[in-house]
């Protein structure tokens, strides 16, 4: 009775999922740690699926890999820990809070 | 090759989640990241129910997916999983939302400085003496004790 | 010592979890009360749907609790981020292809947001689904252009009237019937768009609810200023 694919499928997402899991608490760039929260929450909707429940699948789906990615992400934003190119001129996309005094305005 | 049982996998897997979520819980330093972690060990949760639920060759609970009279996993857990997802989320955002304000008042997210900065603003409302021991502290002195909150306008040295 | 101390207590909490959730008999579940449902749910409440079943009709009251708990939680979001001033500089647009696709998926997502929560009875979905849609295809317009923002007033008179008329179902139920959140009017056949008695108007109910929360909530979380520390 040896194993089908479902259960190397199974095996498969979970080995993605806890090696992301690791990776959002170690990474150090703030937007990868979120979209590494956004990757867990992908892969256990996929294991919902297999696990027939394709409500909590959909709801998984919609709302951990869509809006908590959207709003820890804006919260980023906020935090200043995530800076666009029109921000003050800067392109970099980790500028420590500390060296927000020397932009100058235009 | 190796005989993998499909529940096991995902029990190793949830518990592991929730273990990673505890662990970033308690010893990460950036107040984010204990955001962050708690958004795990949410997810394990929430898987581990629903493996309670799963029932072998048994179909998903909506009538006229599966074969007619055919076994369905327990849709008891679904229920609670579905409402404890969607509140995890309101959670989330109130705990950022908080975090916002937090770094609008004392201008840092690492959870010593902001402890550090507690301890003497609770010592200036009871008008005694900020904890300040002469002798080092058991583990060493994990930062250099913290200068008082520069006024706006100056810089932090 | 704060890290060793940390590691034997996330240590000692693996252990605990796997040691006593491995005596659960995963995989032949007991399934007391959930083989009582799967029995009599298609001919009481007529849904295809059981999950939508327990959670509208047998659960009713579990469902509004979660609703306040998310408007308790949207409220307070909304009131620890505090009022913006008129004068403060709003957030740069966003690109061509953020702006142009937002404008394009507007539509779409509300379709497909509608589509879900009318067919919660009869497919996978139902109102939380659909309304996680709904809030998104109004927050993607919003990230694309930030100065325009959402109207609050709107959002907050659909939110008010679909959680009162979700709120009303239920009263209405209690009077004619005797329970509160009972599914009333007519049960129709199995698999029609039309059937499960009040099971589509609370969920057409909540989906506007949950919509028009998160919308405001995520719009007010990106309204923000960006102050200085």
């Amino acid at each position: 009775m040896g194993a089908n694919v479902v259960d190397w499928m199974a095996l498969l997402i979970v080995v993605i999922v806890l090696a992301s899991a690791v990776a959002v608490l170690t990474v150090r760039n703030m937007v990868g740690a979120v979209a590494a929260s956004s990757v867990v929450s992908l892969g256990v909707s996929v294991l919902f699926v297999l696990l027939h429940a394709p409500d909590v699948a959909m709801t998984e789906a919609a709302v951990g890999a869509g809006l908590s990615g959207v709003v820890l992400a804006v919260g980023l934003r906020k935090l200043g820990l995530w800076r666009l190119e029109d921000d003050k001129g800067t392109a970099h996309a980790l500028v420590p809070t500390s060296q927000r005094e020397d932009d100058t305005d235009a | 090759m190796i005989d993998l049982n499909f529940v096991t996998v995902l029990y190793v897997g949830a518990i592991g989640l929730l273990v990673i979520g505890a662990v970033g819980l308690v010893m990460c330093n950036n107040v984010f990241r204990m955001v962050l972690a708690l958004v795990l060990a949410e997810a394990g949760v929430n898987l581990l129910l629903i493996l309670a639920g799963y029932r072998g060759d048994a179909a998903a609970p909506i009538l006229g997916f599966g074969p007619e009279g055919a076994q369905m996993v327990d849709p008891v857990p679904q229920v609670l999983v579905l409402t404890a997802i969607v509140i995890g989320v309101g959670v989330q955002a109130l705990a950022v939302a908080v975090l916002v304000r937090v770094f609008h008042a004392y201008g840092t997210l690492d959870m010593r400085e902001l402890k550090a900065h507690f301890e003497f603003e609770l010592a200036a409302e009871k008008t005694t003496e900020p904890p300040r021991s002469t002798e080092e502290p058991a583990g060493g002195r994990p930062l250099s004790p913290v200068p008082p909150r520069p006024h706006p306008g100056e810089a932090r040295s | 010592m704060r890290n060793l101390a940390a590691i034997l207590f996330t240590g000692g909490l693996g252990f605990l979890l796997l040691v006593i959730a491995s005596q659960l008999d995963f995989g032949h579940p007991p399934m007391v009360v959930g083989q009582e449902i799967l029995d009599v749910a298609g001919d009481q409440v007529g849904a295809a749907n059981i999950v939508t079943s327990v959670l509208l009709a047998y659960r009713g009251i579990d469902t509004l609790g979660e609703l306040s708990i998310l408007f308790a939680a949207a409220t307070a979001a909304g009131l620890v981020l505090g009022h913006r001033h008129g004068d403060a500089p709003s957030d740069p647009e966003g690109g061509f292809i953020l702006r142009a696709g937002a404008d394009l998926l507007f539509p779409l997502l509300l379709v497909v947001g509608f589509y879900i929560i009318l067919h919660g009875h009869l497919t996978p979905g139902g109102g939380f689904q659909g309304g996680v849609i709904l809030a998104a295809a109004f927050f993607v317009g919003v990230l694309g252009r930030p100065a325009k923002g959402l109207n609050h007033d709107v959002i907050s008179v659909i939110e008010g009237l679909a959680g009162a008329a979700f709120i009303g179902i239920g009263l209405w139920a209690l009077f004619l019937e005797g329970e509160f959140l009972k599914p009333m009017l007519d049960k129709g056949t199995l698999g029609d768009l039309i059937s499960a008695g009040t099971l589509p108007l609370l969920s057409l109910a909540l989906g506007l609810k949950v919509g028009s929360e998160l919308a405001g909530l995520m719009t007010s979380l990106s309204d923000t200023e960006a102050r200085e520390p």
